[in-house]
């Protein structure tokens, strides 16, 4: 028989995120710090809409772009938030997740051979999207001496003939990071001169412990070249609804639509008219929610304090990326023994990206009852480690 | 700092005063100073601990009771709410708007118990003019927590 597989996929490496898993799920009372989605329920109003409209019958397809109204809200949240006017009608796409306005979106702009900028450590998905849409990606390590902020200079240095599209994935999954207005002036001026795209995932753009998020798109001139990628999974609570959206120039969203249409068709129906009610009513459970991370990111940040581990401060999303490196092992060694020996799971920053090795990934969309504890274990692992090396 | 720290006790008076001012990004000595001015202003009026009684073997009774009565010249409400409120067995009382005045939280040993407060306290009092007493039958949710069993972490262990 011939081989039925595709090089191009079989190419692609599976997440290094599996063998954890696999581990994990053996182990009796093992605390996972390895979760990128809320711990929270969607909040019980989105919740009670989506039932509703199952009540009510609406269980048929929506046009390909999405509800109508659900797109006007996406547009006056714009406004409200970023202080961008797109057009309902033709600059926002609704998808299922935000991961497949990144698919979309790359698979709309790429022709073979096109580079695509790819800051790391960051989602896993950027990569072999960017692949599987026949670019060819070009990674940026990010480092800690910058708070894994993406510098002007770095992204210079980057650029090609062959540059098309740079992504922008702040805040950050997996270190936390975010871009500050005056950080994204600074690269807009380089995207701008090089005349380059940016696909910008704002997916936690409601999780930040500073100032406001600032959206690349809202700075001068940056609209019309820019993909914003926002969605319901980690503001509201919504994972398990797979709702995200594109706002962008009407060009680029026209052919995602397109691909869009022939690939999903529309976004699921019942989460549509639950992510309406999210944006007319939910503003209050955000600011709940994100109080309580920024409680937790505290915790962490002073429990790491305490055990003299470093780690540069977090202002975005819902992880802290401290550094391991003291201990001359690397960050897959790391975590494989914490899970072994203290039955505590987090993500090796390799999976983010090679240069995320020496770190590690600690979501903290937990308890601080389950944090607390977990800390604890940490702090006695870091001992032990300490230990062993003086020895 | 206020409406958070208020907020996180409400829910757990326990925490402690160091984990407190961590979580909040404040001194532990600001926490204190704080936590004694809301004390002293009356904004905090106590500490107390929810308790699902049908869990232990205690017998327990809750009713609520709507109270209608005769507002007092110059003083509405509030001197007859005193009176009620000053029995040990009754745990709240609120001004209510719509189709009664008072609206009482008993707590008795026995329904026994409640009803004779009712009827040999409560009615008898002049201002009083009718009550209507419902018992709890069984309470879901009190103080925003719910007694059913906490939900388990039904997320993947590990997720990109």
């Amino acid at each position: 028989m011939r081989n039925p597989l595709a090089d191009k996929v079989v190419e692609i490496k599976p997440s290094g995120i599996r063998k954890f898993f696999d581990i994990v799920s053996e182990m009796q009372d093992a605390i996972s710090l390895g979760v990128g989605e809320p711990d929270f329920d969607t909040p019980w109003h989105i919740r009670d809409e989506g039932i509703y409209s199952l009540e009510k019958g609406r269980t048929f397809y929506t046009s390909n772009a999405g509800l109508k109204e659900l797109r006007q809200e996406i547009c006056n949240y714009m406004l409200r938030k970023q202080n961008i006017t797109y057009n309902p009608l033709t600059e926002v796409l609704i998808t299922v997740g935000g991961s497949e306005a990144i698919d979309i979106g790359l698979r709309a702009m790429i022709n073979p051979g096109d580079e695509v900028l790819i800051p790391q450590p960051s989602y896993v998905s950027y990569e072999p999207c960017a692949v599987l849409a026949g670019a060819t990606p070009v990674i940026i390590d990010l480092k800690a001496e910058n708070e894994f902020r993406l510098t002007a200079q770095e992204l210079e240095e980057a650029i090609t003939d062959k540059t098309k599209v740079l992504i922008l994935p702040f805040p950050n999954n997996p270190t936390g990071a975010i871009m500050e207005k005056k950080d994204l002036e600074a690269i807009a001026e380089v995207i701008l001169k090089h005349d380059i795209f940016v696909m910008s995932d704002e997916i936690y753009a409601e999780l930040t412990y500073k100032d406001k998020h600032v959206s690349i798109a809202s700075l001068p001139g940056m609209q019309e070249r820019t993909i914003v990628i926002n969605g319901f999974s980690k503001a509201y609570a919504m994972t398990g609804w797979r709702l995200g959206y594109a706002c962008g120039p009407a060009n680029i969203i026209q052919q995602m639509t397109k691909i869009h249409q022939f690939a999903i068709m529309c976004a699921p129906t019942t989460s549509q008219y639950a992510a309406v009610e999210a944006l007319k009513n939910g503003d209050d459970d955000i600011a709940e929610m994100r109080t309580a991370y920024n409680q937790r990111r505290r915790f962490l940040m002073n429990a790491f304090r305490e055990m003299g581990l470093e780690c540069f401060e977090p202002y975005g999303a819902f992880y802290v990326f401290p550094c391991i490196k003291e201990f001359g092992m690397t960050s897959d060694e790391f975590a494989t023994r914490f899970l072994e020996e203290e039955k505590v799971a987090a993500v090796p920053g390799t999976a983010f990206g090679d240069c995320g090795e020496g770190y590690l990934r600690i979501s903290y969309a937990y308890s601080l009852e389950k944090l607390k504890i977990a800390m604890e274990r940490m702090q006695r692992f870091v001992e032990k480690l300490r230990a062993e090396r003086t020895v | 700092m206020r409406e958070e720290l208020l907020a996180v006790i409400e829910k757990n008076s326990r925490i402690d005063l160091k984990e407190l001012a961590v979580i909040l990004g404040v001194e532990e000595i600001d926490v204190v100073n704080e936590l004694a001015a809301l004390e002293a202003e009356g904004v905090i009026c106590g500490y107390h601990t929810l308790i699902n009684w049908e869990k232990t073997s205690i017998e327990k009774v809750s009713a609520l009771i709507e109270v209608r009565v005769t507002p007092q010249r110059g003083q509405g409400f509030d001197s007859i709410a005193e009176r009620i409120y000053k029995y040990p067995e009754v745990r709240s009382v609120y001004l209510m708007s719509g189709g009664y005045d008072l609206m009482v939280i008993l707590e008795g040993k026995s329904l026994r118990e409640v009803s004779s407060f009712v009827s040999d306290k409560l009615s008898t009092l002049d201002t009083v003019l009718s009550t209507a007493t419902h018992f709890i039958l069984k309470k879901y949710k009190d103080h925003g927590t719910a007694f059913s069993q906490q939900k388990e972490d039904e997320r993947e262990i590990i997720t990109p």
